[in-house]
């Protein structure tokens, strides 16, 4: 299990290294000179050259991306050009908003799914497997910003449940910012919840015509025995992989619906960071987004092999 | 007393009908043989008495299981008898356990969910049994997963969950059809064992006439859902009275008549010399140097003109690995292949005269073709290699020739390969191979997934066409009985080496190595088994 | 499709019929707007602007007067052009590197190809969007090429899995035997073997890719005005729709349905290619 975890760890660092040199290298590309931005047009050419010099921007590339890796390693992202402060401390004040909504998200989505995808199986070909099949094509189908939408004219305009958007911040207490963030999760977890009940439902309708659901079946166990113990653990394996891959999906999308309900998250940041050019700010948070979705592939590689003991050997 | 008793049992799944009147019986404690070819009806008639029919089943007759009629019980009813009073074990090893689950945990579930016993005395008594079916706890520690035994060690925990509590009818479906003879052999005898000392009956499914002659009290021949024959087994034997059970008997041990090869020196067709085939193995720890597996290791043979010769070993000894070799399809890694005199191997390009005078027709009936060519397509594939290939109505008229060789129709070219039977189809396989009328064709396990009816006509075919177009063979097989009877020479492989090879009468009848003993002791056979039977009858009156 | 047949398709697989009922009527919406649309889509009308929809504006009006309707058929263009455009580009690029990575098993290319999809699985579109947008500005290519980008791991996963479960059926060593090269076999016999898996995949990405375009021209990461897009006009509806929720509304449903439409063709698709389904129905 140890070998099999540091097997992952090796293959995680090394794609943590060629994702930095590819955004390093697409933010490189990028025409226009950074210290002429940050001192707007009517700077002088030495005070710019000044400032370059300050930066590093006259440093040869391989030792800017040296540079630039190690200041991420030690917490380091750099000043951000347009608010004069590092990128660090924006990225800490805005990612304590986005993680905690795509990781609610991630909880509804398991939280409604599991259960529905082993009610659809369980009831496969009869009404209910039907009625849950046609949600979750609608579910798919539904835009997951125009879902925040309707959600905000049914239970903020309309009913006056909830604010139409903004973020008290976790000061003001804790049911408090998960109120706020509760229609943004509802809304990015939808259309995942949606897939993820139908993988597992499938998972589940796969198995169950497995050779050792027969075998169970012949000891004795009854149908939802059978189910129970050993059915849904082997349907996990798929589950897992889409859950993985879901995470990604939701921090991408929790950048989108952060807009429809004005939160101030990464997604906001990068998107004024774009507008304004601040790429330091932009490549800090790409690189974040991509460092978080190669961790959590991770973290299902170890879940892998925790739930099945084939893997644990085969390393 | 019957225990178990089927009476005019009748079964339909989506209108088509599976089992037509079954009648069967079975006593206390004894050991019945329940023989049929695929589609006979066989298996699902055990799952009939299981009750564990696919959705869509309807059902009419009768079975009694120790004068209760099973098929009025409810589902909680069955589920207290399923494991408990009658255990059941299935064909596959490798997929028949929960892969997840430690197989001390298996066995325990079935104590479990019948007993009020606590986990630690189920675990206990899943212990005993293990050991009782032979995978003792300090061998074979309970926490062991499927993924960590053998095939035959997994079948083993498979006969423990069902034997566990001892139920008074076991029921195996094909339990060694996936396993090496020698494994085979093993099971067999246990499942023997465990029906003399716990007093089970013995429900013993299987196609091969050969595994039951020996051990069966009583069989019952299907086919068609219907049994066509039952009876005391040595009576049944050598008194046939239905002609399907004399054709199944005959074919069983059918030897083609073939003229017999004089090899002559001069004609060597195919020179295998210290052939190697490695693969590297998966590291065992992070830094450690791969470790090489050699699943070829040193071979050296010939095969003359008009030669057939036989290839036996078990599974994973290496002979498709080697066939593979031969036929260029890997790299090796040592040793020379001589076709025709001159050299083949996978890094350069095989030219097309040597591709011309080697085919090959495989295992598998289903898998040979593309499904979306026509037959006209399929048999002209390998003409490829020809330089001055028929075209248009001549390349048709080659193709109708080779169908109606091969005993199939010229019209059959326009068909696609779903509409075929499975033998029908190797004779497709056979058509493709003789096309381009190679000097050798290579046959890896080319009648091993075929019904013995089926089987017996292929060997035919086969012996008929070597003998008209002097035809060399390279005939690979796990089936000794098979290889005995179309062969001339034989070699025998173990673990990537080629342990003895020689006449093949001569091996059969005085093999040296102890490899090849042990092979020729472990395989059923029909003939021997029903005289040693006749034996033991005459000696007991 | 003959009436009888249709009829017996619908009830066998109505997924396959109500899917390519809807996914067709947008395309067809698209086709005919190049050639008629009830109103232009660039006359500003601020007299007629925020109608409800009526017998004259079926979808209602915008902010500037402009028709719904005709945008939302406008509209449907660019939606459609990304999305078909990128399964295009991550089919054509995919797979022949799925085959060649198949074709070379255990190889560095295949290491290479399999390491670089993960890698590339770890670039969600919108971070390869912000990352383009950031170098270049935001235009449709962009999303195409955004979109595309994800599009290739997923196509040569699916042909690589696929040439490999094919490469070792025995009618490809037979082929080997006859003397067929690799690049030969893959036209011959893999290509043509997972046709199926690939146009079912294509739908679903198909759809995917619909969703992934509005979600970029939502954020200003896709096509920019005056360009109709559905994904503009609920981002352009924002400030409004409190009032005037149609302008919401309609975009919406057009995206959804569209998206459902394709899901439900891939469905049927996959219904009507699968052997075992289709063996069953006889």
């Amino acid at each position: 299990m140890l070998r099999f975890a540091l097997k992952r760890l090796v293959s995680l660092a090394l794609s943590l290294f060629v994702a930095s040199v590819v955004v390093f290298t697409v933010i490189e590309i990028i025409p226009g000179d950074p210290a002429a931005f940050m001192l707007g047009i009517n700077a002088e050419p030495d005070a710019v050259e000044a400032l370059r010099e300050k930066m590093g921007l006259n440093d040869g590339k391989v030792q800017r991306y040296l540079s630039w890796v190690t200041g991420l390693l030690q917490g380091d992202f750099g000043t951000s050009y347009t608010y004069r402060v590092p990128v660090s401390e924006l990225v800490a004040e805005r990612i304590v908003v986005s993680l905690p909504l795509a990781l609610f998200a991630l909880f509804l989505s398991t939280l409604i799914a599991l259960p529905a995808g082993v009610f659809a199986a369980s009831k496969r070909g009869q009404a209910g497997d039907y009625s849950v099949i046609g949600m979750t094509q609608l579910g798919i189908a539904i835009p997951n910003f125009w879902f925040a939408m309707i959600l905000v004219l049914i239970f903020a305009i309309t009913l006056r449940w909830f604010s139409a958007g903004g973020f008290p911040g976790w000061d003001a207490g804790f049911f408090e910012a998960m109120k706020a963030l509760l229609l943004p999760a509802i809304a990015l977890a939808l259309p995942q919840a949606s897939i993820l009940t139908r993988v597992m439902r499938t998972a589940l309708l796969d198995t169950l015509t497995e050779d050792y659901v027969r075998t169970a079946r012949a000891k004795g166990l009854t149908r939802r025995q059978t189910l129970w113990r050993h059915a849904l653990r082997n349907a996990l394996i798929p589950v897992l992989t889409i859950l993985g891959l879901q995470f990604s999906f939701l921090l991408a999308g929790a950048i989108i619906i952060e807009n429809v309900f004005f939160l101030p998250g990464l997604g906001r940041l990068v998107f004024q960071g774009i507008t304004q050019r601040d790429l330091i700010v932009v490549e800090s948070v790409v690189m974040l987004l991509v460092f978080a979705v190669i961790i959590v592939t991770f973290l299902v590689d170890i879940a892998y092999a925790w739930v099945d003991p084939r893997l644990r050997q085969k390393a | 007393m019957n225990l178990l008793e089927i009476k005019d049992f009748s079964l339909e799944i989506g209108n088509t009908t599976i089992l037509n009147g079954v009648n069967l019986k079975l006593r206390e404690g004894q050991l019945h043989g329940l023989i049929g070819e695929s589609g006979s009806g066989k298996s699902l008639t055990s799952l009939s008495v299981m009750q564990l029919l696919p959705s869509g089943s309807e059902t009419s007759g009768s079975i009694r299981f120790d004068g209760r009629e099973i098929t009025a019980l409810g589902e909680s009813e069955m589920c207290d008898l399923r494991g408990n009073e009658i255990g059941m074990i299935f064909q596959e090893p490798m997929t028949a356990l929960n892969p997840l689950m430690s197989i001390g945990d298996q066995v325990a579930e079935t104590i479990r969910i019948h007993t009020p016993m606590s986990p630690a005395e189920a675990q206990a008594k899943a212990a005993k049994v293990l050991a009782r079916v032979g995978l003792p706890q300090d061998k074979f520690p309970m926490s062991r997963f499927p993924h960590e035994l053998s095939g035959g060690q997994r079948q083993r925990v498979g006969i423990a969950m069902a034997v566990a509590l001892r139920p008074r009818i076991l029921i195996a479906d094909e339990p060694t059809t996936a396993l090496d003879v020698a494994t085979q052999a093993q099971i067999l005898d246990l499942l023997k064992q465990l029906v003399e000392e716990e007093g089970m009956a013995l429900l013993l499914i299987t196609h091969d006439l050969a595994v039951v002659a020996d051990l069966a009290d009583e069989v019952s021949i299907m086919r068609h859902g219907e049994v066509v024959e039952s009876g005391d087994a040595l009576p049944l034997f050598t008194n046939m009275q239905h002609a399907y059970t004399k054709q199944l008997f005959s074919a069983s041990t059918h030897v083609p008549t073939r003229k017999s090869v004089k090899p002559s020196e001069d004609g060597r067709l195919l020179e295998v010399a210290g052939l190697v085939r490695a693969y590297p193995k998966a590291r065992t720890s992070l830094f450690s140097k791969r470790e090489v597996f050699r699943a070829v290791n040193g071979v050296s043979f010939e095969i003359h003109q008009g030669e057939n010769v036989g290839l036996v070993g078990e599974s994973g000894c290496g002979k498709s690995t080697l066939a593979r070799a031969i036929l260029g399809l890997d790299r090796v890694q040592g040793g020379t292949i001589r076709l025709k005199d001159a050299e083949i191997s996978a890094e350069k390009k095989i030219g097309h005269s040597q591709r011309r005078a080697m085919q090959v027709v495989f295992q598998d009936p289903y898998g040979s073709f593309n499904p979306r060519h026509r037959v006209s397509r399929l048999v002209a594939e390998p003409l490829h290699v020809l330089p001055d290939a028929p075209i248009g109505k001549e390349r048709e008229r080659l193709v109708a020739d080779t169908l109606e060789e091969v005993g199939l129709r010229a019209e059959d070219t326009e068909k696609y390969i779903h509409e075929f039977s499975g033998g029908q189809r190797q004779r497709i396989a056979i058509a493709r191979a003789l096309i381009i009328r190679p000097s050798l064709i290579i046959l890896d396990e080319a009648v091993s997934a075929l019904d013995v009816s089926i089987r017996a006509q292929i060997l035919d075919l086969l012996a008929d066409l070597s003998d008209r177009l002097t035809l060399s063979y390279l005939f690979i097989s796990h089936d000794l009985s098979v290889v005995r009877a179309v062969t001339d020479r034989v070699l025998v492989m173990q673990q990537g080496v080629i342990v003895e090879q020689g006449n093949t009468e001569e091996l059969f009848s005085a093999p040296e190595h102890p490899y090849t003993r042990q092979l020729i002791s472990a395989a059923p056979d029909l003939n021997l088994a029903v005289e040693r039977r006749q034996h033991s009858e005459l000696r007991r009156n | 499709m003959a009436d009888r047949s249709f009829l017996a398709e619908m009830r066998r697989n109505p997924s396959l019929v109500i899917g390519f009922v809807l996914s067709s009527l947008f395309i067809v919406g698209a086709v005919i707007s190049f050639i008629w649309t009830p109103f232009s889509v660039e006359d500003v009308d601020i007299a007629n602007k925020l109608r409800q929809p009526d017998a004259e504006h079926w979808f209602g009006t915008d902010h500037f007067g402009r028709d719904i309707f005709s945008m939302i058929l406008v509209g449907a263009r660019i939606s459609i052009a990304v999305a078909l455009i990128a399964v295009g580009v991550g089919m054509v690029i995919g797979v022949p590197l799925g085959l060649a990575a198949a074709a070379n098993r255990g190889s560095l290319l295949d290491e290479i190809i399999m390491r670089g999809n993960d890698l590339i699985f770890a670039f969600p579109s919108l971070v390869i969007a912000i990352l383009i947008t950031a170098v270049f500005s935001p235009t449709a290519t962009n999303a195409i090429i955004a979109i595309g980008i994800f599009n290739i791991p997923v196509f040569a996963r699916l042909s690589r899995g696929a040439a490999l479960s094919l490469s070792s059926r025995e009618f490809l060593l037979a082929a080997r035997v006859a003397g067929k090269g690799p690049v030969r076999n893959s036209i011959e016999h893999i290509l043509p073997n997972m046709t199926n898996l690939l146009i079912v995949q294509g739908t679903i990405q198909f759809s995917l890719g619909i969703l992934a375009e509005a979600g970029l021209s939502y954020v200003g990461l896709g096509a920019q005005p005056p360009t109709p897009s559905w994904g503009r006009m609920l981002a352009e509806s924002q400030t409004m729709f409190s009032f005037a929720p149609h302008l919401a509304l309609f975009p919406g449903l057009a995206i959804i349905l569209t998206v459902l439409g394709l899901n439900l063709l891939g469905d049927g698709l996959r219904d009507f290619f699968d052997p075992r389904i289709r063996r069953a129905r006889q």
